[in-house]
Parts: C-alpha cells; structure tokens; sequence
C-alpha cells in the first residue's frame, strides 16, 4: 500500500513546484530555515505544524509576497524568480491567505475579481464578474450571503472566508494554495470547501493547504509535510502517519513512528531531482 | 427575521431557480438560511424590496447622501427665512460660481483622500497653476487662452505628480510631504507672480479667461446644454439597466431608474429656468455660467474613471486594504502617483477657476485656506478620510454646502469670525453624524 503511493509519486516525471533549502530572516527572527518542499499536480500536500512554525511564511514565499533570503524555487523544473505576486499569479499560482487579503470597503464580486477584472471596451463588466462570481459561489454552497453586491464588511468571517476561497479557486489555477481555508467556518461549508479541494485535485490541479485541524488534513491530504520551528521536519504520504503520531511531530518535531525509512528516503529523493 | 427568511426563498424560485437547482440537497437541510443569496433585497427588482434594501442600507450606516441633502435643505430654507434675496435668481447664480472653485478643490482632494492619504498641497499648487496661466497669457507672452491654461493644467500637474512621486518612493506619510509642499509653493507662488516685472499681481485680462467663470452660456445654448445632457444621461441609464436586467445581475428596480431620470430631468430644468432668467439690475443679465458645464464636465469623467475603469478600481481597493491590493497583483505606486497627479491635475482647474473669479492672481491668495475648505468639502460630502469610502458628488454637495453658508450668512450680515466659526462647527456636524451612524454598524475597527 504505502510502497504503492511512493512508486506512483516517482512515475510523476517532475513535480509541479519545487523548493529548495528556503531560508527566510526577519531580522534576527529564523522564520525558515533550509525548507524544501515538492508539490505535484493532482495531489493535496497539506502542511501542519505548531502556531509560528513558518507555515505562512513558506506559502509567502511562493505567492511572490516574500522574497526568500536564500533557497530557489523550481516550476515545472525550471528555476523561478517569485518577486511579484503578479509573477506566481501569470504562473497559475492562486492563494487563499490566512487574513483572507479582502478588502472591506468592496463588494463581494468586486472582490473575488480584484486584480483580474473582467473588461469590455476596457471598461469593467460588472454583470460579466456579477454572474461568474454567482456560480463559483453556488458551486461552493455559499447560500447565507444576501446579495453578491453587499460589501465585505458587512460579511461573517466565515462568510468572508468563503468569499476569499471561492476568488482562489475561480480562475483556472495551476497550484492552489489554501492557508487556514476553514478556520471559520461551519460544518456545512468545511465540507463543501474540503470536497472543493478533493475536486481541484482531481481535476490536475496541485493544492497546497495549510490545517490545524487534523480530521480535515486526513479527509483530504494525500500526503503531509510537517514543520517544526521554521524546518521541514518530514514529509511523507498521509499512509505513513496516523493523526497519533502526527500530533507527536507537530509537537516534538522528530518523527519517531515505525516507518522511519521512509523518512530518510525523502531527502534522497530531493537529491534525485536536482 | 424569521419572517423575511421564510418568504425570501419563494420570491427567489422563479428567477433563479437554474442556479437553485445546482446546489447540493444535502446541504440546504442543514442551513436554516439557504438559498438567500439570490434572494437579497435588491436582487428581486420589485419596489417594496428595494425600499427595504435601502432602509437597512441606511441603519447599518450606509447612508449616502441623505443626511447631507437633508442639512442641505434645512439650510436653504432657513437662510430663505431671514432673507428673501437668498432664493433670488441673482443670488443663486452667484452662489454657483462661489462654489465652483470649492468644488472643483474637492474632487482634487478626493483623490488623494480615497487612498488615505492627504495632499495639503492642493490649493497653493492650484494657486501657482491659476499664476502661470495669468503669466502666460498676460501682456509679455499673450498665449491664447487655451494654451495658457494647457501650460496652468500641466505645472500643476506635474507638482501633485512630484508630491506623490516623493511619497511612495520614500514612504514618508503624504501629510508630512505635502505639508512641506504647502510652505515651499507659497515660496514658489509668490516667486510666479514677480515674473516679468510684475509686482506680486498679474491681472487676467484676456477675455476668454475672465469668462470661465464670469460669462454665461446664451440662453438657447444653455437649453442646448440642458437637453443634450440631460438625454444622454436618460439614453446611457436606461440601456445599462437593461442590459443589467437582461444578464440578470443585481441591482434597483426599474422605477428606480426612471425617478433617478426625472429628478436629474428636474434639476436640469430648474437650473436652467434660474440661470435663464433675467437677472441683470441695470442691462439684461442671463444664461448658465460657464463654470457650471467645467465642473459637470470634471464630475463625469472622474466618476467615470472612479466607477468604470480598472483604474478606479485599483484605487478604491488600495484605499480599503492595500496589502490585500498588492497581493491581488496591483501596481501600488504607478496607481498611488497617477492618483496624486490628477489632484494636482483637478487643484490647477480649480485654481484656474478661482484666479479667473478674481479677475487675476496674487501673492496674497491663501492656498492654506483653500486646501482646508476642499477636505471639508469632501468630507462634509461623505468622503473617509480613512480612504477606500467616497464619490466625486461629495464634493459637488459639499462645495455646494460650505458656499451656501458662506453666502448665506453674508447675506444675513454676520461677520466673518462669525462665518469661520460656523463652518467649523458644520464640519464637525458632518463628521459627528457620519462617525455616529457608522458606530451602529457592523464596520470592524
Ligand atoms: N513580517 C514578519 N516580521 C517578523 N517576523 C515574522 C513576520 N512574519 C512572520 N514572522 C515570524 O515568523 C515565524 C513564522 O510565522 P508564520 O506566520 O509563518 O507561522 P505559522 O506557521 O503560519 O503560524 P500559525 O499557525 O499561527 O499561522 C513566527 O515566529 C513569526 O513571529
Ligand atoms: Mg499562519
């Protein structure tokens, strides 16, 4: 079974995105050290790991907001400057951040379109991104907002969150990147979002999601990359871990199940593709 | 509350239900609200819906102009109480050009205002663009009126532009920036108005130029004016609401469209009767000042730009949350300096406006005071000073509003320490109403 999962991952000629020994310095804060990560297309890698592990702070790194201190970034096997977040996004890479980057003064199509707005005659087409706005809205459930055109600030968080998670998911996207996708929310949207996820990974597409919630990472990930105090402390298929001894690695940040070679095998792995 | 959630599902049904259909049954079990997105107020298109729409709209703190039209009101009936010749066709074409320059000072500053920052520059800069326009048209280059003030537009142009250029680059707050702008264009004002051995004053005496403000419109021109915009307002209303019906977006129901029609109809129409009619004491006097078409003509194109463009857009998201703009992609610098430039741009028209009033240009012009009533202009109107809330007819309403106190209470005969007084007093008014409505609603802090 587990043998399985890594043969698959191997047959995968190249992952979709690659990073490679990422440090990032706040000043004298190490907020990442020496991170490497690879995402495939069609498979949901979630990251876990303790409140200030450096979660947030990768996923920065690859949407373009923070320029890493050192380490290089792979697309497609090909080396990437992520200066911009305008650059990750002409890549396909589309975010959910974890304080959702809406802004409050716009509407909900305004904002799930911002950036990107829909023009004709160069001018913005609002029932254009009114009607494609509704059915991104509805594909993922989200029925308790009054109207597409209330503004932001008048939105429940959870609602706000769906907003944020639908404007990710709307465009066609190569690697989507979901931080905290379902912190507020209730038990029917986290449903709807996690199948949203299930769907974006079948569909090809590569999702990346970053979960406090261990139920949700083993309904939806296919495999698990823990960090641990700004280092990637393992990475693995879901079938290595047991939410046992995830909560174990999350806490220590040493990785002490039965199935420690698969551990060693990793950064070998990482070897290979270089 | 329960009642609007149990009726709202079936006046949903029939428009949307394709949309309806598509969602999963489990899910609507679950959720006592669903299916109330499609289902909002406004989206329905009937009237009661609207109205409620509006009515929560307004609790929430979302007021719009009411309040404002409402102290509007109030005052005009108030000053027609003491004095008669307020309502006088006279006064009132008088008090439009007063406010022209206001105005137009206050769509400058708006925006700046919409990103949250503050030019308090404006009013010497549109001072030094009124100055170059009066040199450059004045008796050692005699330039046609349009070329001077293409020369006014752009040096004032280009100095919002350099404000705005220096606060991004540098980050210093723009109030800091423009602040020390304020002090060095006085310098540089004064510096304008010595050119060519003139001694600190230059007369406008070019003809086109005095009339910007002074001259009328003939009367048939003005009806010209009136019916052509006026038609072309109700043509470009009535077909984007249509489309808008046909793509079954959201939005107010047609009857809403036609009152809008009529009233912008009516107030075109009033305008014209008071601007027409005679209201010369000696010769016959008549027709809409010309600054009237110049302010209306700055007022569409920035709603325009504000409302249509992606441009308009960048700003208002910038103004909201600025890091949610710049991970959205958006340029905030090219954004933040095109923003600064057409302030500087909007504050040499209205600097041009005023310098044409008084018939010339002078050291003794008080851009401090002019850039303080155009943030009260804007802000009286409704606009944040906190960025991201606002529209250009803010302005338009407070320009409007401070002028009519102005006027008002000359006519009235307080004195000016009296007047100053007021107009502070109205500002804080403003503001208190729109900081207590906004206390009630669901804004975060
Ligand atoms: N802009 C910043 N300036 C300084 N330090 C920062 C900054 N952003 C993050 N850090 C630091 O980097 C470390 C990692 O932060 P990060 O937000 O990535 O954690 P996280 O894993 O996402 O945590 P959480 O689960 O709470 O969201 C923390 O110690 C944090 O204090
Ligand atoms: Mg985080």
């Amino acid at each position: 079974m587990e043998g399985g999962v890594e043969s698959a991952s191997k047959d995968v000629d190249q992952p979709l995105l690659s990073l490679r020994g990422i440090s990032k310095n706040f000043g004298a804060v190490e907020a990442l050290r020496e991170v490497d990560l690879d995402v495939s297309a069609g498979e949901v890698t979630a990251i876990i790991g303790d409140n200030g592990a450096g979660k947030s702070t990768l996923i920065k790194t690859v949407s373009g907001i923070l320029t890493p201190s050192e380490g290089q970034i792979f697309w497609c096997g090909e080396r990437v400057a992520l200066k911009t977040p305008r650059e990750a996004d002409e890549l396909g890479i589309s975010t959910v951040y974890q304080d959702l980057a809406l802004c409050d003064n716009l509407d909900i199509v305004a904002n799930m379109f911002l950036g990107h707005e829909s023009l004709r005659y160069r001018l913005l087409d609002e029932n254009a991104m009114e009607a494609a706005a509704k059915v991104t809205l509805n594909s993922l459930a989200v029925t308790t907002v009054r109207s597409v055109r209330s503004l932001v600030v008048s939105l429940s968080g959870g609602q706000r969150q769906s907003v944020a998670v639908a404007r990710a998911v709307m465009r066609d996207a190569k690697l989507v990147i979901l931080d905290e996708p379902t912190a507020a929310l209730g038990v029917t949207q986290t449903a709807q979002v996690l199948s949203l996820i299930r769907r974006l990974a079948d569909r090809g597409i590569a999702v990346l999601v970053i979960s406090h919630n261990l139920n949700d990472v083993f309904t939806v990930a296919d495999r698990l990359a823990v960090m641990h105090l700004g280092r990637m402390v393992h990475v693995g298929p879901i079938s290595e871990f047991t939410p046992q001894t995830a909560v174990e690695i999350i806490t220590t940040g040493t990785f002490v199940g039965a199935k420690a070679n698969s551990t060693r095998s990793q950064p070998s792995n990482a070897g290979d593709r270089q | 509350m329960t009642d609007e959630e149990s009726s709202l599902p079936d006046e949903s049904e029939t428009a949307n239900s394709g949309l309806q259909e598509s969602q999963d049954q489990d899910v609507v079990a679950i959720d006592s609200a669903t299916s109330v997105l499609e289902a909002d107020d406004v989206s329905d298109g009937s009237f009661n819906a609207y109205l409620k729409g509006s009515l929560t709209k307004l609790r929430s703190g979302q007021s719009g102009l009411l309040p404002i039209l409402v102290g509007l009101t109030a005052l005009v009936i108030f000053f027609q109480l003491k004095n008669s010749l307020f309502l006088s066709v006279g006064n009132l074409t008088n008090l439009l050009t007063q406010a022209s320059y206001l105005v137009m000072f206050g769509f400058a500053e708006i925006w700046v205002l919409l990103l949250g920052e503050i030019d308090l520059s404006a009013g010497y800069n549109g001072a030094i663009g009124g100055a170059v326009m009066a040199v450059l048209a004045g008796t050692y280059h005699r330039y046609p009126w349009w070329l001077a003030i293409l020369g006014g537009l752009a040096a004032s142009t280009a100095i919002g532009a350099l404000v705005g250029t220096i606060v991004i680059r540098l980050r210093i707050p723009s109030f800091i920036v423009s602040l020390a702008f304020l002090l060095g264009l006085q310098g540089i004002l004064l510096k304008v108005v010595n050119f060519d051995n003139y001694q600190g004053s230059v007369s406008v005496l070019n003809g086109p130029l005095l009339d910007l403000v002074n001259g009328n419109l003939s009367r048939t021109a003005g009806w010209i004016l009136i019916a052509g915009a006026v038609g072309i307002y109700a043509v470009l209303v009535i077909v984007s609401d249509a489309r808008r019906r046909r793509s079954k977006s959201e939005g107010a129901p047609f009857i809403i469209t036609l009152v809008k029609v009529f009233g912008v109809a009516a107030s075109g129409l009033v305008l014209l009767l008071v601007c027409n009619a005679n209201r010369g004491i000696i010769v016959p006097l008549s027709g809409i000042p010309f600054c009237v078409p110049i302010i209306l003509g700055f007022l569409i194109t920035w709603k325009f730009l504000l409302t249509r463009t992606r441009f308009g857009r960048n700003i208002y998201a910038i103004g909201g949350n600025a890091e949610a703009a710049r991970r959205a992609g958006i340029n905030l610098g090219l954004n933040r300096v095109t923003a600064f430039a057409l302030t500087g741009l909007t504050a040499g028209a209205a600097g041009i406006l005023y310098t044409s009033r008084l018939g010339g240009s002078s050291a003794a012009v008080d851009g401090g005071q002019l850039v303080l009533l155009a943030v009260a202009a804007a802000v009286i109107g409704g606009v944040s000073l906190f960025g991201g809330r606002g529209k250009m007819i803010h302005a338009l309403v407070g320009g409007m509003i401070i002028a009519i106190i102005y006027n008002g209470m000359g006519l009235i005969g307080l004195d000016a320490a009296t007047q100053d007084i007021v107009i502070g007093l109205v500002l804080l008014a403003a503001v208190s109403v729109e900081a207590v409505s906004r206390r009630g609603s669901t804004v975060r802090a």
